[in-house]
């Protein structure tokens, strides 16, 4: 089957169920990445996403179109290679003593399903302990997964969107990612 | 050298070579701050592009105190206290937006944009006991010189022209790096560091720290870039001390004046893509002036107390309390035709590059003023030392105190006014 579907909530249109196999899938890269960068795993992560994908978190929390506005970060692959070698290679004081992280996803929603995609919404709250102190950082996600005809171990994420729920106001400066 | 810095007087604790620990995080110390300089000195709060018509508004604050910015129906830009004159509520909480006025939400009393009392709901109670003109949103002294929109609630303090004085000469340059057009705000980072708002005064005008705290952007970025900041012993780059606490540390002193080129400099290889894009639509000339001020200009104007006009952003300071303060990182770019769009897109991922809360520059930046902040909190006594250059500065031709760019000039400059105003009671 290669026809997408697309869930709503609208009455009358059954929901995409996360048991679909595809969406199961999709959700075990979100929480695979979740744990990669909890554990600071940076090179793993970066092995995630397609050649093609873009990993941002914007400013403005109602748009999808990120070009011509400025974003928290907006990396396609080249910026993520330099961001990973920043947070890996031992020059940036912020990522060397970078707060200690661990994240939440959950609330699942999945937005279309069809054999090699899945688009699904979450849940994240990520608690941040530095020097004394936890931060909550608190967001709405959006993955989208390209599903590999060999399996899972080749699924890749194309996009991924963090809207954090204070997005528009001041963040602290962080050495990690979210 | 490692002498203490004591006194009973603020104006005591700073001296031309240092000052007292205690600068950041004095309780007392901030609460002075906040009425001598803060509510009494010439403070940013908008550029002219943030409000582009007649009910144009910005949220901000003037020191501790939140204002709102508007453009009224005459086109006048006013600064008003975002307080209600009726019971205390905050008329607006929107960052920016168009309104035809504010209305306040508790008792709907509703002001027009000029700030004066329009109406207020079932009047007849008030019949004999309310003079509406005498209740408009507070006013506060609004001025603006190229551009840059400055409010003090000081209705004695000078003009802005005589306090921005010599500043003045690089806010006009600043501006050049619209190539030709006006200058316009295209976003802006906020963010937020757990150290005293003097420790980021101090950073705009502070070369020494750039290779060490940010190796890891210079390491990511290409050779052209990295060898164009790498300015830590080239004697052509210098810090002035322009009066008034200002100051102004060129960098790349090349790009001080983007007009001045002789068409020797090759645009960077970088933007060739952008360079024959922008070639189908506009002449060789014009395609070299917006590139070639990709990154802004060469200098950071930093102007006492709380904005810096900084390569190729605004770097706007609030002070929160002692130990927190907030910025914004404003990202800005030509305000001309569509074809110049695809310049701004590339200003825009320069700055993500550098900028905001997950840039390559601000954590590590932030990181090493909460390391200042959280050191300083030992032996308040204790001197912070701001005497690099001293012995090596002079006037430069124009008369202002000048250091090279790795000095403690401009630092010492802000101290200056700061122990002046301090003292000032």
């Amino acid at each position: 089957m290669t026809e997408t579907v697309t869930g709503e909530t609208a009455p009358g249109i059954a929901p995409i169920p996360t048991t679909d196999p595809r969406v199961a899938r999709a959700v075990d890269l979100v929480w695979r990445e979740a744990e990669l960068l909890d554990r600071r795993a940076y090179l793993a992560w970066e092995g995630l996403y397609a050649a093609d994908g873009t990993y941002v978190v914007p400013i403005d929390p109602e748009i999808d179109e990120f070009d011509d506005v400025l974003n928290m970060i907006y990396d396609d692959a080249r910026m993520r290679r330099m961001r990973v070698t920043r947070m890996t290679e031992g020059y940036a004081i912020a990522a060397v003593d970078a707060a200690r992280t661990v994240r939440t996803v959950s609330r699942f929603v999945p937005e279309t399903v069809s054999d090699t995609e899945v688009v699904i919404r979450s849940a994240q709250v990520l608690i941040a302990y530095k020097r004394g102190r936890h931060d909550i950082w608190a967001a709405d996600l959006t993955h989208r997964i390209r599903l590999a005809a060999d399996g899972p171990a080749g699924d890749t994420v194309v996009q991924k969107v963090v809207r954090l729920v204070d997005s528009e106001s001041a963040v602290p400066a962080a050495g990690f990612l979210l | 050298m490692t002498q203490d810095v004591v006194g009973t007087a603020p104006a005591d604790l700073v001296r031309t070579d240092r000052v007292a620990g205690r600068l950041y995080t004095d309780p007392e110390l901030f609460e002075l701050e906040m009425t001598r300089i803060f509510e009494r000195s010439w403070i940013w709060v908008a550029h002219d592009s943030e409000l582009p018509k007649p009910g144009s508004f910005k949220s901000t604050h003037v020191g501790r105190q939140p204002v709102i910015v508007t453009r009224d129906r005459k086109g006048t830009v006013r600064t008003l206290l975002n307080r209600c004159r009726h019971r205390g509520a905050s008329v607006c909480e929107k960052p920016s937006g168009q309104v035809n006025g504010f209305t306040c939400p508790y008792h709907a009393w509703s002001y027009g944009l000029d700030g004066s009392l329009r109406g207020v709901p079932y009047p007849d109670g008030y019949e004999g006991v309310l003079e509406k003109r005498d209740l408009s949103l507070r006013r506060l002294r609004t001025e603006s010189y190229g551009g840059m929109i400055f409010a003090t609630l000081d209705e004695g303090a000078e003009p802005l022209e005589d306090f921005l004085g010599d500043a003045r000469l690089w806010i006009d340059r600043f501006m050049k790096q619209g190539g030709g057009y006006p200058i316009k705000v295209l976003g802006r980072h906020r963010f937020t560091f757990r150290g005293n708002w003097k420790i980021q005064l101090e950073n705009t005008t502070d070369g020494y720290h750039f290779p060490i705290v940010h190796r890891s952007w210079m390491a990511s970025v290409d050779a052209e870039t990295a060898d164009m900041m790498s300015f830590m012993t080239d004697p052509e780059c210098t810090t002035h001390d322009l009066g008034h606490g200002h100051s102004v540390m060129q960098m790349v002193p090349e790009h001080s004046d983007l007009d001045a080129d002789d068409g020797s400099e090759p645009l960077q290889a970088r933007f060739d893509e952008l360079v024959a894009e922008l070639s189908r639509s506009i002449d060789p000339p014009g395609v070299r002036k917006v590139v070639r001020a990709m990154h802004g200009t060469g200098f950071n104007l930093n102007l006492f107390p709380n904005v810096s006009m900084s390569a190729a952003f605004f770097r706007v300071l609030r002070p929160i309390s002692v130990g927190e303060t907030q910025i914004e990182h404003i990202a800005i770019g030509p305000d001309g035709p569509p074809e110049l769009d695809a310049v701004n897109r590339a200003r825009l991922r320069i700055h993500e590059h550098f900028q905001g809360p997950f840039g390559f520059g601000t954590p590590d930046d932030a990181e090493g003023w909460d390391r200042v902040q959280r050191g300083a909190g030992a032996a308040p006594e204790m001197p912070i030392m701001v005497n690099r250059g001293l012995a090596r500065e002079k006037p430069s031709p124009e008369g202002w105190p000048t250091g090279h760019v790795t000095d403690e000039t401009g630092m010492r400059a802000a101290y200056g006014r700061w122990k002046a105003m301090m003292g000032d009671d």
